[in-house]
C-alpha cells in the first residue's frame, strides 16, 4: 500500500487564511452569531461575466481550488472530490421560494442548475476540463472526511496518484434563519474569544472552503502524511475515549504518541462535553487546539481541522490564539483531529509529519 | 483484483411495485407505472406523466410503525423500505455480527417538507421538526437507525443522477479494501415539486409515456423510487454460507467535463466510464450481453449516450434497452433500481423490453431490445449519467 501525502493546499474561511504565505498572523474579530468568508480576489481566479453567475459556494470552491493547485504546481488531477453538508443552499432558497411565491409560474432554469450538490465539483472539472472521477459527498458533519477517505483509498491503492479533495459550505440567508428559530445557532452576539465560555445552546454559523491535493508520492514542500480517516454516524459520548484509541491501536500508533489534539469544540453547552471529556482524561497532558471560535461552524470546517493540523505539522509552529492550554511542545510529529456535529457524525483523522 | 464483490440482497420500492417481485412481475408483463401525479399539488399536472409510487405519506408511515412525532422526509421513508427488504432478502437477522456500513445517494432529500413549510418553519412550532430532515445526509441516517447500523461508516452520496451508481461503486472498493465487512448500497428519491419544476424549466419533461431512444421522444418522466443492495466481503459469503444473487464486477466512473447539465455530443464521459468499468472488470466489450442503458428519453441523453455506446461496442452491440418507460427517471436513485433489473435479468436469463419505442434515430441504427426476450446472461452493464457531467457505469455478472 502506497503512503499519502498533502501535498498543497487552500483556505477560504472567516479569516485571511487564503495567502499561503501566513498563518493566522492577524486575526479577525466577530461578534455575530453568523459570520461571512472573508474573500480574496475572486476577479484574479475568475472571469468576471463567469463569476458573476457563480454562487458563494461555487466561486469558494473554484478558487480555494486553483490555489491548492497552484500550490501543488500541476495542471489537472486523477479525481474530483468533494464534501458539501448543505450543498448550493443559495440557488436552491432562490428556487424553491420562486416555486412558492409565483406559484410555479414563471420560473427560470438557472437556480435550478445550480442548485445540485455536485455543482461546486462539476465547475472545478469544466474549468479545469477534467474529465477523471468526480464524486460529491453530503453527508452533514462528514462530508469532508467522507472524501477524504475516498481519495485516501485510491491512492493507496495506487489507482490515483493525485486528487483534489476539499469541503465547501455556503450560507442562505433562509436557511439561517430556520436554524435561529430551533435554536442551531447561538441567540446573542458572543465574541469570538468568549465563545468557549458561552454557556449558550448552538454554534456560530459560518461558511468557507478548504481544498487539498493529496498525493501517493511526496512533494518538497508537503505539508503531512495522512495516516488514518475513520467515521461514525453515532458514538455514546461515553464510547468516545475508548473509540479513540482502538483507532489508534489500529493504526499502530499509541496515545502517548500524539502530541496535538485537534478539538471542534464550538461553544455549545449541550455538546462541547465531547471534547472537554477528553480534554480533562486522555488528552489532559496533551496539547489541546481548537479553531471554531476562529471560523465558526458549519458541516465542512472541520477541513479547516485537518487545514490548520497540516500547517501547524510543517511549520512547527502553533498560533497562541488557537491553544486550548500550553505544554511547552518542542517537535509536533502527530496529531489526531476530533469532530462531531449535534452528538453525530463523529470523525478522526490522523496526520503525521512528513 | 478483478474479482467481483458479491451482492447477498436487494430491495426495491418504484412506480412499478411494493418488493423486488412486484416489480420483476410488471418488468415481464410490461406493466409500467407512469401516470399523472396524485400526491403532490402541482399547476403541471395536465403538463406531465410521473412514475409516482401511490402510496401517501401517512400510509408509509404506517406501514413503518413511525411514532407520529417523527420527521422522516419521503425519500427516508421509500429509502427505509428498500433497505429492510434488501437486509430480509440477506437473511441477515444480526446486523452487528459483522461490521456493516452504508453508502446512500440522494438529491432531492428532504425538499418535499423543506417546500412545503418552507415560510411555515420561521412562524409554526410542528413542522419545525422537518427542518433537520432537509440535508441529504438526514434519510442515510435514518436508515441506518432503522437498520440498527451504529457506530459505523454511514455517508451519502450526491451526484444528481448518478448517485446510487456512484455508492455501489464507493461500496465495492469498502468491501475490496477490507474497510467493511458489509455495506448497503443504493439510493433513494421522492417526487418533489422542485424537481418537477427544475425540469420543467429545462424543457426536458415529456407531456406523455417517454420513449426512450425513440426519433419522437418528448423528454423524461420524473420518478420516485428506493432501491439497495447488499455487499458482502468473501469472507462473510463463506462464514454464513450465503447465496450470492450476482456480483459487481465493474465499475467506472468519469466527468464529461462539458456543460453542467447537458452531456457533451459524442459522450466523452460515457464512454471513459464504461472503458474504465470493463477495465476493472477485464472484460471486452464483445464480453458484455445486455446493456441496461441510461435512457432517460430526452433529446440530449440518448443521441449522447448512443453514440457513446457506439464508440465502446461498434459492431459487437448487444441487446440494449431502458426500463424508464416503466419506472420514469427517478433521479439519485435510478442506479440502484436499474441495477436491481440488472441482478433480475442475470437471475432469469431475461432482457426487459424498451417499452413505447417505434422510430429508430436518425442520427444512428440503434435499435433497443423492445420486446422481452430470454437469453443467457453472464454480464450485464449499466449506465448512470448526471448533470455535471457525472457519468458512471456498473457492470454485475453472475459469476465472481
Amino acid at each position: 500500500m502506497k503512503r499519502v501525502y498533502i501535498n498543497s493546499m487552500a483556505s477560504i474561511s472567516s479569516q485571511k487564511t487564503f495567502e499561503n504565505t501566513e498563518f493566522l498572523d492577524t486575526i479577525i474579530e466577530y461578534s455575530e452569531p453568523v459570520i461571512f468568508a472573508h474573500d480574496p480576489d475572486y476577479k484574479q481566479y475568475i472571469a468576471p461575466a463567469a463569476a458573476r453567475r457563480m454562487a458563494k459556494g461555487i466561486k469558494m470552491g473554484v478558487v480555494a481550488s486553483k490555489i491548492a493547485m497552484d500550490e501543488a504546481k500541476i495542471e489537472t488531477v486523477d479525481a474530483i472530490i468533494t464534501g458539501t453538508g448543505m450543498g448550493c443552499m443559495i440557488d436552491s432558497e432562490k428556487f424553491v421560494s420562486a416555486i412558492i411565491d409565483n406559484n410555479e409560474q414563471y420560473l427560470t432554469p438557472t437556480s435550478f442548475i445550480q442548485s445540485t450538490h455536485n455543482t461546486v465539483a462539476g465547475q472545478i472539472a469544466l474549468g479545469m476540463e477534467c474529465k477523471a472521477y468526480n464524486f460529491t459527498y453530503v453527508h452533514s458533519a462528514i462530508s469532508f472526511e467522507s472524501a477524504l477517505l475516498d481519495a485516501k483509498m485510491q491512492l493507496e491503492n495506487d489507482e490515483a496518484k493525485n486528487i483534489l479533495v476539499g469541503g465547501v459550505e455556503e450560507l442562505g440567508e433562509h436557511t439561517t434563519k430556520v436554524h435561529k428559530a430551533i435554536n442551531h445557532i447561538k441567540p446573542t452576539s458572543v465574541s469570538l474569544s468568549e465563545m468557549l465560555k458561552s454557556n449558550t445552546q448552538g454554534a456560530v454559523f459560518s461558511e468557507g472552503a478548504n481544498f487539498f491535493v493529496v498525493s501517493n508520492e511526496k512533494l518538497q514542500n508537503c505539508y503531512a502524511e495522512l495516516i488514518a480517516v475513520e467515521t461514525f454516524n453515532t458514538l455514546q459520548k461515553e464510547k468516545v475515549s475508548e473509540t479513540i484509541e482502538s483507532f489508534l491501536q489500529q493504526n499502530n500508533v499509541q496515545l502517548a504518541d500524539i502530541d496535538l489534539v485537534v478539538l471542534g469544540n464550538n461553544g455549545d453547552v449541550d455538546f462541547d462535553g465531547f471534547y472537554n471529556q477528553l480534554s480533562d482524561a486522555i488528552f489532559k497532558n496533551t496539547q489541546q487546539v481548537y479553531y471554531k471560535h476562529l471560523v465558526g461552524e458549519n458541516n465542512t470546517v472541520s477541513a479547516f481541522g485537518v487545514w490548520l493540523a497540516s500547517k501547524m505539522l510543517k511549520t512547527q509552529t502553533i498560533p497562541e490564539i488557537v491553544k486550548i492550554n500550553d505544554t511547552n511542545l518542542s517537535e509536533i510529529k502527530t496529531i489526531l483531529c476530533y469532530n462531531q456535529y449535534r452528538g453525530q457524525n463523529h470523525s478522526f483523522v490522523l496526520l503525521k509529519k512528513c | 483484483m478483478n474479482k467481483g464483490v458479491a451482492i447477498t440482497g436487494m430491495g426495491i420500492i418504484s412506480a412499478i411495485g411494493n418488493n423486488v417481485a412486484e416489480n420483476y412481475d410488471a418488468l415481464i408483463n410490461e406493466k409500467k407505472g407512469i401516470t399523472r401525479v396524485d400526491n403532490i399539488e402541482t399547476i403541471q399536472r395536465d403538463e406531465i406523466m410521473v412514475g409516482e409510487i401511490k402510496h401517501i405519506n401517512a400510509e408509509l408511515i404506517a406501514q413503518l410503525n413511525l411514532p407520529p412525532e417523527n420527521n422522516y422526509s419521503r425519500t427516508a421513508m421509500l429509502g427505509v423500505i428498500a433497505a429492510k427488504e434488501a437486509i430480509n432478502s440477506a437473511h441477515i437477522t444480526n446486523i452487528k455480527k459483522y461490521k456493516t456500513g452504508i453508502v446512500s445517494g440522494t438529491s432531492v432529500g428532504g425538499m418535499d417538507m423543506t417546500e412545503k413549510y418552507y415560510y411555515e418553519y420561521l412562524t409554526e412550532k410542528e413542522p419545525q421538526k422537518y427542518i433537520e430532515s432537509h440535508h441529504a445526509g438526514d434519510s442515510t441516517q435514518k436508515i441506518a437507525e432503522q437498520l440498527g447500523i451504529e457506530e459505523s461508516l454511514v455517508t451519502t452520496i450526491s451526484t444528481a443522477c448518478s448517485s446510487a451508481a456512484n455508492a455501489i461503486m464507493l461500496g465495492a472498493r469498502l468491501i475490496k479494501s477490507g474497510k467493511l465487512d458489509r455495506v448497503v448500497v443504493g439510493g433513494a428519491d421522492c417526487l418533489s415539486k422542485f424537481t418537477i419544476n427544475g425540469f420543467k424549466t429545462l424543457m426536458i419533461l415529456s407531456d406523455t409515456y417517454n420513449t426512450p431512444f425513440d426519433e419522437n421522444r418528448k423528454g423524461l418522466n420524473l420518478g420516485e423510487a428506493a432501491a439497495y443492495l447488499v455487499l458482502e466481503s468473501d469472507k462473510v459469503v463463506k462464514a454464513e454460507n450465503k447465496k450470492v444473487l450476482a456480483y459487481v464486477k465493474g465499475y467506472g466512473n468519469a466527468n464529461d467535463a462539458f456543460h453542467q447539465t447537458a452531456s457533451s455530443e459524442n459522450g466523452d464521459g460515457a464512454t471513459l466510464a464504461m472503458e474504465k468499468a470493463l477495465k476493472v472488470a477485464n472484460l471486452k466489450p464483445s464480453d458484455i450481453d445486455y446493456i441496461n442503458v441510461h435512457g432517460t428519453a430526452t433529446g440530449n441523453n440518448d443521441l449522447s449516450e448512443g453514440r457513446a455506446i457506439l464508440r465502446i461496442f461498434g459492431n459487437e452491440m448487444p441487446e440494449f434497452s431502458s426500463t424508464k418507460a416503466y419506472t420514469g427517471h427517478t433521479l439519485a436513485a435510478a442506479g440502484a433500481i436499474e441495477a436491481v433489473y440488472s441482478i433480475l435479468a442475470l437471475q432469469h436469463n431475461v432482457i426487459f423490453p424498451n417499452l413505447n419505442f417505434k422510430t429508430p434515430m436518425k442520427e444512428f441504427s440503434m435499435i433497443p431490445q423492445t420486446k422481452l426476450k430470454k437469453k443467457e446472461l453472464k454480464t450485464v452493464l449499466s449506465n448512470s449519467l448526471g448533470f455535471g457531467g457525472n457519468c458512471s457505469t456498473v457492470i454485475f455478472s453472475k459469476e465472481a
